[in-house]
Order: C-alpha cells, then structure tokens, then sequence
C-alpha cells in the first residue's frame, strides 16, 4: 500500500479504511479530451450508511461513479470494493443507471428487465426457472410495481422506469448499491417508494451511493455527504460536512439567488 | 407458372439448391441483425460488407498466381472474411481513438475499402488472369452454377453463425439494451459486441455468393425492423426476424430462377421490402393503420364526452364532429337539442365530473385522482360504495333523471 498517496497526504489513516470500506477510491481521474471530468479524487464510503455524491452541473458526480465500476476508462486511479479489487466484487455491486441512458421503447417487458438483475445467478444461458421468476416478481413488489411485470417498457412513466431500475438491482442481492440520480424527474410518489426501499437496504446492513441533485433532501435523506466539483470538495457526515462553507466552495458562483436562499433554509 | 415451379422446388437441381441454401442464409441473416438492430449499429454491417471486396479480389489473384482455380468460393471467402475483418478493427479504430462519430467513420470506411476493391476487380478484369468471369457477382449476389459445395458452404457458415447465437442470446440482449449496467455486473461488452460483429461477418460472408455485398446489409436489418412491428419481446423478435428473412430469401431466390438473368439479391431485397411495408401499414399496435384508428377512436370519445357536458350545461354546440358524432349515437337531434337519452347521458356526465371534483380534493383519494384524464369513467376507479359515498357529499340529483 506504499504506492497510495492520497491528495491529503494523509496515507495512513486512510490505509485502515482502504481496508473495511466498500468503495474506496484513490487518485482517479478521467478526462474528456484534455480537460479533466474528475481529478484525483479520493473517496471512502463508510460501510452500512448512505452517501450523497453532490455537486453542480457537470462536476464529474455520474462520473466518478462510472470510472468506479469501469464503464468509462480512467486515467489513473486505484479502486477497492470490500478491500478487494474490483474485478473480483462484481456479485456485490448493483447499480443503478440514469434512466435516460437507455432505449425505453426496446421490446422487453418490466419483467425482463428485472431479470437481467438475475444474470450473473442464472448464468447466460441456462434456462430462468419458476423461483427466478418469483424473485423477480417479489422485488418488484418492494417498489410498488408488482401490477406491471408484463407491461411493455415503453408504457412506463418515468417515475415507474425508475422503480423498475431500482427492482433489478435489488434483485442482485448485492451489498453495495450505487445509484445514478434515481430521483431526477421523478413523481412524489415514486420518490417516497425509493428512499423507503433505500432505507431498508440500509436497515439491512447494506451500503448506498447516490449521486443526488436535490440539496433540500439531503439532511432528510443521507448520513453522508461527498462534495464534489471536478477535484473532492469534502467528505463526512451530513451534520459537519454540509454546511454553507462547503457547498459555497462546491458550487462557486454557480449557485442562483433562489438555490442559494434554498441552502440557508437547509444548511440553516 | 414458372414462378409455382420454382416455390415448389420443382425447377431443377441448381434452382432447389439455391432456394434452400437462401432462406437458411435469410433466417441467420435475420437473427444475427436482430442483435445488431437492438444495439443500434444497423449501419456498421454495410460498411463491413462493402470491405469485404478487396479481400475477394486479392484472394482471386493470390489463388490465380499459384496456377488454381481462382474461383474456389472457400477461398474467395476466405479473403473476404479477412479484409472484413480488416475494416470493422478500421471502423472501431476511428470511433475510439479518434473524435470521429461512427456514422462518419462508416462512411469513410466503406467508400474507402469499396473504391478499392473496384480498382481491383478493373484490374483482374484488364489482366485476363485465370477464368475471372463470374467475379462482379459478388456485387449484387448471382446463383446460376452454384455448386454443391456453395450451398454446403453457406448452409454450415449459417448454421454456424444461428448456434453460436443460441447460446449468447441472453449476453446479446443485455448488452444491447444497457451496456453499462451490463459492464457493472462484470459482462465483457466489448468481447460481446466483437462476437456480435463477427457474427454478422460470418454472415455477411456466406450471403455474398446469394445477395451479394452491396445488398446484403438488407437481409441483416429489414427482417428485423419488420419483426419488431410484431412483438414487444425481443426474443420474439428474434424468432420473427428469422423467419421473414427466410421467406423473403426463399421467395426472392425462387423467383429469380423463374426466368434467366433476373438478380437475386436485389428480388430478396424487394420480397423483404413487401413483408416491411405490409407490416408497417397493418401490424396490430405499431402499425401506421392501428395508429390512426387508435387515433380517431379517442378524438371521438373527447367529442362525445365535451358534446355530453356542453349538452348538460345547456351550451351551443360549435364543432360539426361533435354534433355528428352526437347524431350518430342518438344523443342529440340535428339542431342540436339533447334527445331523451341524450339528456339522460348528459346528466351522468356531468354528474361525474361532480365526482371527480369530490375526488381530487381528498388527499385520502391519491392514487385514484392521478387517473383523472377527463375521459376516464369514474366506475373504473372506485367501487359502487366509495361513488355512493361521494354522492352522499354532493347532495342528491340535481338534474332530472329520466
């Protein structure tokens, strides 16, 4: 572990959580071009508790997630999942794509979907039997949409796609759950079903990511915060990390008159 | 009835032979596009036919220049699968290395690789080497003396190409509909979406002695997109795909041997294109006909139901549709006044939008509210106590009942 130095300089103490920590990242970065998304950033989510990832528009958030599981190269960077590297921890992840990064009208039931979280289990090609069928079916009861397992994709609302993303995770019975902006244009409702989903995982043990746009629920809703915008910000608990001095250096000038009166009634 | 003749495989030996070998052709050919169709790189299995010429050229002229028969179809196929190969590592060398977007690296790569296998073929033509007669069918696809060996050739490269399939269909699937969560659960996407192009070149292979490489790329899309009008699940359209691809092969080929000198490829091509148009206008649910029909079936239920509540709140009625529809039903007379079931009806509807309002004001009624669309009968929402229970807030009936 000799070869971790951490932008903090802060080698050791960050060596022991390297260790216990379900994600752990070290000095990643990834460029667009020439022009860094995320910079050296350095992350370690605490295990069994839920995590904001937030920032500004374009600030790396959905990034530094992707470049964590390999879906977009990095330039350099080290991560661990449960003190292992990746590679080997992929049973253990579930994540949640923004809903926009797929093709709602391809031709596949909310059933199929939900399976696909079934994969690695099954296997690719031996054949999905009755109890994959009803674990499908019992994770789309925690998130309400037991009724729709063989509606066409298509006909979904967005707060439904949403639960549906949310179902094939759950199926994985992963303990690591990294989710994408599962709230971004969603009804109430919908929201009220996934953070209660959220939230039981985390009664159970597991540990949740979420890269969150909505600083007016992140005291309700998180035990952590991750401030990013481009390079790490800061990191910790909601109640000492997300103040008015944080997010002021997150956003910069970024913020509007309104989001700015929205963080005084939040950050109080 | 030539034409009977040959569906019925009754026009000889060579014409049975290609009848056949064509529609296993079109059924991999409509499978395997399947694949490439959901991952929406349709396109990049032209430019990975076109790059299959110079390869049969350079293999013809190599096999030549060794005293052998440089019409030796394994051979030639040989060369194209190589230069095909050639050009999908061009292709995905210019859209990940390069800021090129894939549809101009398509273009580039085509034309490019086409042009020249052109130049090769004017070559070979200008040479005089060997017996090259027979070469430029290749281009647009040609069966006449196509031997046993072809067909077996082209029967095991497709059957080939349909077990590999079978076997990475689930893989296929998931990638095609989200790669990225596909490489989060630790799929190996770029492998997968190699095997895909490999399939498609294996296919692209075998069917250039049928349909030939300008054409091919419509044996790989056409089943597919027309499949898709059919089914909302992809392995149905997938089944589907290959069974329109093997009709529209087996129909093309076989009327192509009813009379001399008609090309095979383009016929398959037209015959596929027959199937798609039939679909796209008649298909149940994503057909153009369903569509309007579905269309004028609510345009009509919004008249009636606006033509109820202007009848109920004794309102003109401007719109002729409206009027019409109201006629048609038996709801109003000509000049517009409500007959008696008209009045009846009317009542009921405005009687509901009452409820509704009574509805939507509950915050206890949620779920149920959000169904509110204007159309929406309210007995499909709640039950007869729940409406009897509205009713008791409203008061009693206002308007005369009769």
């Amino acid at each position: 572990m000799l070869d971790l130095i951490c932008e903090n300089g802060d080698v050791q103490t960050q060596d022991g959580l390297w260790a216990d920590s379900p994600l752990a990242i070290r000095g990643l970065t990834v460029t667009y071009g020439q022009k860094p998304a995320v910079f050296s950033v350095d992350m370690t989510v605490a295990a069994g508790q839920m995590t904001a990832i937030i920032g500004p528009n374009g600030a790396g958030k959905s990034t530094l997630l992707k470049a964590a599981l390999g879906i977009i190269p990095s330039v350099s960077g080290r991560v661990k999942v449960f003190g292992a590297d990746l590679a080997q921890q992929r049973a253990r992840i579930a994540y949640v794509p923004q809903r926009a990064s797929v093709d709602w009208d391809f031709p596949t039931r909310v059933i199929d979907v939900v399976l696909m979280g079934l994969y690695r289990e099954v296997g690719l090609m031996a054949r999905i039997r009755g109890q994959h069928r009803a674990r499908a079916q019992a994770c789309l009861e925690r998130v309400g949409m037991q009724d729709f397992a063989n509606r066409q994709i298509g006909q979904l609302s967005g707060g439904q796609q949403q639960r549906v993303f949310l179902a094939r995770a759950l199926a994985q019975a992963a303990d690591l759950y990294l989710l994408d902006e599962p709230f971004a244009g969603v009804d109430a409702a919908t929201e009220k079903a996934i953070i209660s989903v959220l939230k039981s995982l985390r009664e159970a043990g597991k540990t949740v990511v979420v890269v969150h746009h909505d600083l007016a629920t992140v005291r309700d809703y998180f035990d952590n915060v991750f401030l990013i915008n481009t390079r790490k910000i800061a990191e910790g608990p909601v109640e000492t990390t997300f103040t008015a001095d944080t997010l002021q250096e997150a956003y910069g000038g970024r913020l509007a008159a309104t989001q700015v009166d929205q963080l005084q009634a939040v950050v109080g | 009835m030539v034409l009977l003749d040959a569906l019925l495989l009754q026009l000889g030996y060579n014409a049975t032979l290609v009848s056949l070998g064509a529609a296993l052709l079109g059924a991999a050919a409509g499978i395997t596009g399947t694949f490439l169709f959901l991952r929406k790189r349709a396109l990049v299995s032209d430019a990975v036919s076109h790059a299959t010429l110079p390869g049969v050229c350079v293999a013809f002229l190599l096999m030549a220049a060794f005293g052998g028969d440089g019409r030796n179809l394994a051979g030639l196929l040989l060369g194209s699968a190589l230069s095909a190969w050639a050009g999908l590592c061009c292709l995905n060398w210019l859209t990940q290395r390069t800021r090129l977007a894939e549809d101009a690296a398509i273009g580039a790569v085509l034309s490019v690789f086409f042009g020249f296998g052109v130049v090769l073929l004017t070559v070979i033509q200008t040479l005089g080497v060997g017996r090259q007669a027979g070469l430029e069918g290749f281009l647009l696809g040609s069966t006449a003396g196509m031997l046993f060996s072809d067909a077996l050739v082209i029967a095991a490269g497709g059957a080939g190409a349909l077990v590999v399939i079978l076997f990475a269909r689930r893989a296929l699937t998931l990638v095609a509909f989200d790669p990225d969560y596909a490489t989060a659960q630790g799929l190996p996407v770029a492998r997968i979406d190699m095997l895909m192009m490999g399939l498609v070149m294996a296919v692209t292979v075998v069917g250039l002695k049928i349909v030939g490489l300008i054409l091919i790329v419509a044996l790989l899309i056409i089943p597919a997109v027309t499949a898709r009008f059919w089914t909302e699940r992809s392995e149905r359209v997938v089944l589907l795909a290959g069974v329109f691809g093997a009709v529209a092969a087996y129909f093309g080929a076989a009327l192509s041997a009813s009379a001399p000198n008609l090309p095979t490829g383009p016929l398959i091509v037209l015959v596929s294109f027959a199937l798609f148009a039939l679909s796209l206008m008649f298909a149940p649910g994503r057909g153009v006909l369903a569509a309007v029909v579905r269309q004028r079936r609510f345009q009509r239920r919004v008249h009636l139901r606006q033509g109820l509540l202007a009848l109920a709140q004794g309102q003109p009625i401007y719109e002729a549709l409206t009027l019409r529809l109201l006629r048609r039903s038996g709801l109003a007379r000509a000049d517009g006044v409500a007959t008696e079931s008209g009045k009846a009806r009317a009542a009921k509807a405005l009687r509901d939008e009452a409820r509704w309002e009574v509805l939507r004001r509950d915050h206890a009624h949620g779920p149920a509210a959000a169904l509110y669309d204007g159309l929406r009968a309210i007995e499909t929402v709640l039950t007869a106590d729940q409406i009897a229970e509205i009713d008791r807030k409203i008061g009693g009936p206002k308007e005369v009942r009769t």
